[in-house]
Formats: structure tokens, C-alpha cells, sequence
């Protein structure tokens, strides 16, 4: 399921190796590492309800979901009345995120290049 | 439970706390023992690596993702050595004299905030950059602020040798940012000032304080502490509290100083932001260079401040609307974006204030009021504005839904981009500049402010505050050099008193 919603919040993530998920898991573990215990039960819940809500609309788990399906799902629910699942979404979302693009790899596949060496390494 | 005894304690070492352990410093030749602690670690020179997630977690509270209460926005504050004063920008602007009257805090001038702004500007080696010292994305600001019809103002910054790494949000890496941990805090811990790290104060009270002192865990950054771990109760003639708007007010609220100081914790202020970005055809310098040399204050009239800026792959993938293709595609597009952060001048109002948890933890309640979201509003159409003005294909734009506009709908901003669109929760707001929870004011009315013009808590002369807590409302721009002013303020009284209150000798000299 983590996987999932790794690709669907980054497409991009699925074309990732082992040493890939192992690397941007790891990021994630070490933040949540540091969170209140509150906070990782409050994601583990999330997590549950967003696998299980599609079964209401599409008759399958979100896992099961084509990446189409998986966006819509993951959109109504980043627009939703709820403050607490917008909220919710926000922040799985920020994880996939910085599982993503913490890692070296992600940073050169879009371009990013500062350093410390600035202007030098550029002129 | 060690005992250690001091004259001075000065809690927190940021900009406030940095300038205090200055000021006094000269004390120490008369005898006066003063004591600085600090609840972060002191990093050393080849620690500030340039990675996001890692120096973010090392330098900030939360690793930069402190949430308030309703988990609407994020505030980002330093806990390292040094405080916010290591990982802003260096922007250095004085204090504008319509905000300073407007605070109307008696015995409080604005020529007197100006005169010592400029003090620090000095020290600092406040300057503005040449040139050749721009890069693309602070040029194309400037170009379309011209072409729009906005007033583009260079930041002046308080650096020496820099390389521009672009990194200054995550620590400068080659050490040219002259925040306190180059300049005030060296320089009092060489007269003699003793500062210790990683010691967080749990609580002030009848002149004393509970300190534990953390051990460095495995694979964290930063130097052990100057005191072995364990708790501590440091008995003292004096505290100044300087832990910051968040710091500060939870500090004392957590001591029990809420019931004498109803006003603690109040008028909590701060810029909420939005990271609006733009895709150009062509790569720009935008990840090289200082990321933030311009800026637009429209604050007096519509309520917002307009600044250059480049973020981080992370924090820019966070600050995006949404997810997904459309997401990726504008991550991808990275060496091609120029960026504007805009942030809404808000004012201190009842509902949005600092209190504490059942474990004495802070918690900030902040509610966006209409006036604020109305800011933020104007001040990403503008921002759209600039963008196209200097020829962007498309813009994203939090307030509008779907985000992405076209250069073929540059004509609808008004339209598009509307309060409707900015629903908390989904929209990324965080903010930086943080202010208020122990305003100043006069008259002794502990109901109405919790300290004089000078951070004397009303009714404990031991006790002073002197940070941006103190701001009794929003400064409406970037504060380092107005809390160093006030902390100024705070010291100079201090020495002042300081045969009363520390005993005969201190201060002769």
C-alpha cells in the first residue's frame, strides 16, 4: 500500500530498484523516527481508510486501483469537507515527497545542482 | 539534580539571546557570571552539508515542520547554536516607522529602533551585492516588477565571502552568513559569557531554572554538550528569555506565569507564506546565487511582501499544489523556474496564540482570518503578474484551482486566482517570521502585555524577555534586525540596573 501511494503521489517512484525504495524508505522511517508516537497511529489509520475507501466506489482496494482511479481517489479526497483528511493527505504527500527527492538521484534528474561551491562550480 | 549558580541567565541564542550575551558580556570583567543556554546543538564548519531532510533536522525544530494545532501551516524556527540567525537569508531591513508607531508602545521610538539597527548592520557587514552577484532568478523578479508595474527594492544582507551556494536556508556552507554563531556569540564567550548547548530550560522560577542537559544521540550533528547530561537547577540573580515567539511564550507559560501575565502567549503574529513558482522556456541561474536579493513591500497598502527566493527539491515538491503527472512535470522543469515567496501581513488577534500542551510542549492556535486569505490572494495575483511580465509560460498558483495557469490566461489572474480556492489543509502555508506572545507595552497593564518598553516582565524585575515575542503586532517585514535592536534595548537597561539587580560592582566599568 505504501508503495502505491508513493506512485501515485510521484509517478516516477515506480521505476525505482530496491536499492531505490530502501534508500527513500529509509528517509521515512528516520523522520517518523522522531514523531510523536500519536502521529505515526494517526498515518497508520490513514493509511487503512484510503486502501479501503475506494471499495465503496470502484469495489476494489486502492492498491488493486489503476494509477487513473488511484489519482481521483487521492484527489477527492485532498478536496474533501474534512479538515482532518485534507490534512491527512497533505501529509502523506509531504513523506512521498521527501522520500522522493531527498535521495541524490532525484535531485540530478531534475536538474537541481547547487553546491557549496556556487558561482565557481557554474563560471 | 546538579546546582550551579549564576548572575546572568540568558536563555536562547538566536538573535535576541545572541545580542544580549553581547551586550553583557563586558559585565563579566566586574565579576558578573553570566550563563547562555541553548536548546540545539553547535555544529561545526563541515557539518552543513547542503542536504535538505538532514540539515533541516539538524538546525530547525520539527526539521522545519512544526505544525500549528489545526495542522494548517507549518512555522519554521532554528534550535542550533545561533537560532533562526543560522538558517535565514541574512535580509536586513530596519523596522519601517509606520509599524513602530503603530505599535504605540510607550518609550518606544522609532529613531531609537533605527539607531541601533544600524548598529547591527555594522557589525554584521550589512551590504548590498553588486551585480554580477545576481543571478537569473532575482533578475527576471526585477524585469517583471518593471514591466508590471511593481517597486523592486534590493535586500541588503549581512554576509562576508559569499560564494552563493544558495544553501542559506539550510546553514551556509562556507560559513559567510553573519548570523549571532559568527559574530555576537563569539565575541561574548571570549570576555568570558559561558554558553552551554543542548540545555533546554523546562522552567523558570523564583530566580532559578530547571535545565536537562541532552546527551548527543548516534549519528546526530553538533559538538556534545559543554555540561554532562542530567538535570540541573541553576539559581540566578536574573533571566532574560529569549527562545523566540514560540520558545518564549510556552517557556513561561509552562512555569505557571500565565495566571499574573493573562496577556502571555497573545498576539501571536506571522507571515504566512506561499511558494509561487513559474516555468520559463529557457534555464535560468536559480539554483546558484543568492536566492533572495529582491523584494516588493506593498504591506501598507494591500497587506503583503513580495521576495525572491529559491527553495530545495523537497521543500519545493511540498509547496506545490497537488500530486501526481502535473506535479512531476513541473518538478522536472526545475532548472527552468524562477520563484516568488509571498507572504500576507497579518495582525494579532484573540483566537491566534501560543499555549501549552499537558507535557508543557508549545502549541501555536492560528486560524487564517479572511483578511489574511484576501492578502495572500493579492499578493499571488500579483506575483502571477510579475511572472508573465517577465515572460514565463505558466505559473503555479496555490490559490487557484486547478494551480497551473497559462500564459494564455494571464489577462484572467483576477478571476483565476481567488479566495475560494485557498482551502487549508491543502494548500501548503508555512511560515518564518515569527512575532508576538510576550508583547511589550506600557503602563504596567499585565492584561493588556506582559512586559515594558524595555522586556521587563511586569511585576518580576528578575525577569526580562528579548526576541520577537516582544513585538506587540506584526513588524510587516523580514525582523532580525529590529529583534537585535529590542535585545539592544533590553541589555542596555540590564547594565543600567545592574548594581540593583546583580550587586555591588557590576556594571562600574
Amino acid at each position: 500500500m505504501l508503495r502505491a501511494l508513493a506512485e501515485a503521489f510521484v509517478p516516477e517512484s515506480a521505476a525505482l530498484d530496491e536499492g531505490g525504495w530502501a534508500e527513500a524508505e529509509a528517509i521515512v522511517e528516520r523522520f517518523l523516527a522522531t514523531r510523536p508516537a500519536a502521529v505515526r497511529r494517526q498515518l497508520r489509520l490513514l493509511i487503512r481508510l484510503l486502501d479501503l475507501l475506494p471499495l465503496l466506489r470502484y469495489g476494489r482496494r486502492f492498491r488493486s486501483l489503476d494509477a487513473t482511479r488511484r489519482l481521483r481517489v487521492l484527489e477527492a479526497a485532498q478536496n474533501a469537507p474534512m479538515l482532518l483528511l485534507r490534512r491527512g493527505i497533505w501529509g502523506l504527500r509531504t513523506l512521498a515527497f521527501m522520500a522522493y527527492y531527498e535521495r541524490p538521484e532525484a535531485a540530478a534528474e531534475i536538474g537541481y545542482r547547487a553546491t557549496a561551491r556556487g558561482w565557481a562550480a557554474r563560471r | 539534580m546538579i546546582e550551579r549558580e549564576y548572575d546572568v541567565v540568558i536563555v536562547g541564542s538566536g538573535a535576541g539571546g545572541g545580542t544580549v550575551a553581547q551586550e553583557l558580556a563586558p559585565l563579566v570583567k566586574d565579576g558578573v557570571r553570566v550563563l547562555l543556554l541553548e536548546q540545539g546543538p553547535r555544529l561545526g564548519d563541515d557539518e552543513f552539508t547542503g542536504r535538505e531532510v538532514e540539515m533541516a533536522d539538524a538546525l530547525y525544530e520539527d526539521g522545519g515542520g512544526f505544525l500549528t494545532a489545526d495542522g494548517t501551516m507549518t512555522l519554521a524556527f532554528g534550535r542550533v547554536f545561533g537560532g533562526s540567525t543560522v538558517v535565514y537569508t541574512g535580509t536586513s531591513l530596519v523596522a519601517p516607522e509606520r509599524v513602530i508607531r503603530g505599535w504605540n508602545v510607550p518609550d518606544l521610538a522609532h529613531t531609537d529602533v533605527a539607531r541601533r539597527s544600524a548598529k547591527f548592520a555594522e557589525q554584521n557587514n550589512v551590504h548590498l551585492f553588486t551585480p554580477d552577484l545576481i543571478n537569473d532568478n532575482n533578475r527576471l523578479f526585477v524585469e517583471g516588477c518593471g514591466k508590471a508595474g511593481y517597486r523592486a527594492e534590493q535586500f541588503p544582507l549581512n554576509v562576508k565571502g559569499c560564494k552563493g551556494s544558495s544553501l542559506c536556508n539550510l546553514g551556509c556552507p562556507n560559513a559567510a552568513k553573519m548570523g549571532t554563531h559568527r559574530i555576537q556569540l563569539p565575541g561574548a564567550q571570549s570576555q568570558g559569557v559561558q554558553m552551554v548547548t543542548r540545555a533546554e530550560v523546562l522552567k523558570i522560577g523564583e530566580r532559578s531554572l530547571s535545565v536537562v542537559v541532552r546527551a548527543k544521540k548516534e549519528g546526530e550533528k553538533g559538538a556534545e554538550s559543554e555540561w554532562a547530561p542530567g538535570e540541573y537547577h541553576v539559581r540566578t540573580k536574573l533571566i532574560v528569555v529569549a527562545g523566540g515567539a514560540v520558545g518564549s511564550p510556552a517557556l513561561l507559560l509552562r512555569s505557571g506565569f500565565g495566571t499574573r501575565l493573562p496577556a502571555l502567549g497573545a498576539g501571536f503574529t506571522c507571515h504566512p507564506a506561499h511558494i509561487l513558482v513559474a516555468e520559463h522556456e529557457r534555464p535560468i541561474t536559480n539554483d546558484v546565487g543568492h536566492p533572495k536579493s529582491y523584494y516588493v513591500d506593498r504591506a501598507a497598502e494591500e497587506g503583503y511582501v513580495l521576495e525572491t527566493c529559491m527553495y530545495f527539491p523537497f521543500t519545493t515538491a511540498k509547496n506545490l499544489t497537488g500530486f501526481g503527472p502535473a506535479h512531476s512535470a513541473l518538478m522536472r522543469a526545475f532548472p527552468r523556474l524562477q520563484m516568488i515567496l509571498v507572504l500576507a501581513c497579518d495582525k494579532a488577534v484573540p483566537h491566534n496564540r501560543v499555549t501549552v500542551d499537558l507535557d508543557g510542549k508549545a502549541v501555536v492556535r492560528y486560524r487564517f482570518t479572511p483578511e489574511t486569505v484576501e492578502a495572500m490572494v493579492r499578493a499571488t495575483r500579483a506575483s502571477a503578474r510579475i511572472f508573465f511580465a517577465a515572460g514565463a509560460l505558466r505559473v503555479h498558483a496555490p490559490s487557484a484551482d486547478p494551480p497551473l495557469i497559462e500564459r494564455r490566461d494571464a489577462a484572467r489572474l483576477d478571476e483565476l486566482i481567488a479566495a475560494r480556492h485557498f482551502l487549508a489543509g491543502k494548500v501548503s502555508v508555512s511560515a518564518a517570521h515569527l512575532m508576538g506572545g510576550c508583547a511589550m507595552g506600557g503602563g504596567g497593564d499585565a492584561t493588556a502585555s506582559v512586559t515594558d518598553a524595555w522586556g521587563r516582565v511586569h511585576g518580576l524585575p528578575w525577569l526580562r524577555v528579548a526576541d520577537a515575542s516582544l513585538f506587540p503586532d506584526s513588524l510587516k517585514i523580514n525582523p532580525y534586525l529590529t529583534i537585535m535592536a529590542l535585545a539592544d534595548r533590553v541589555a542596555e537597561r540590564i547594565r543600567s540596573e545592574a548594581r540593583d539587580l546583580l550587586g555591588a560592582g557590576a556594571g562600574a566599568a
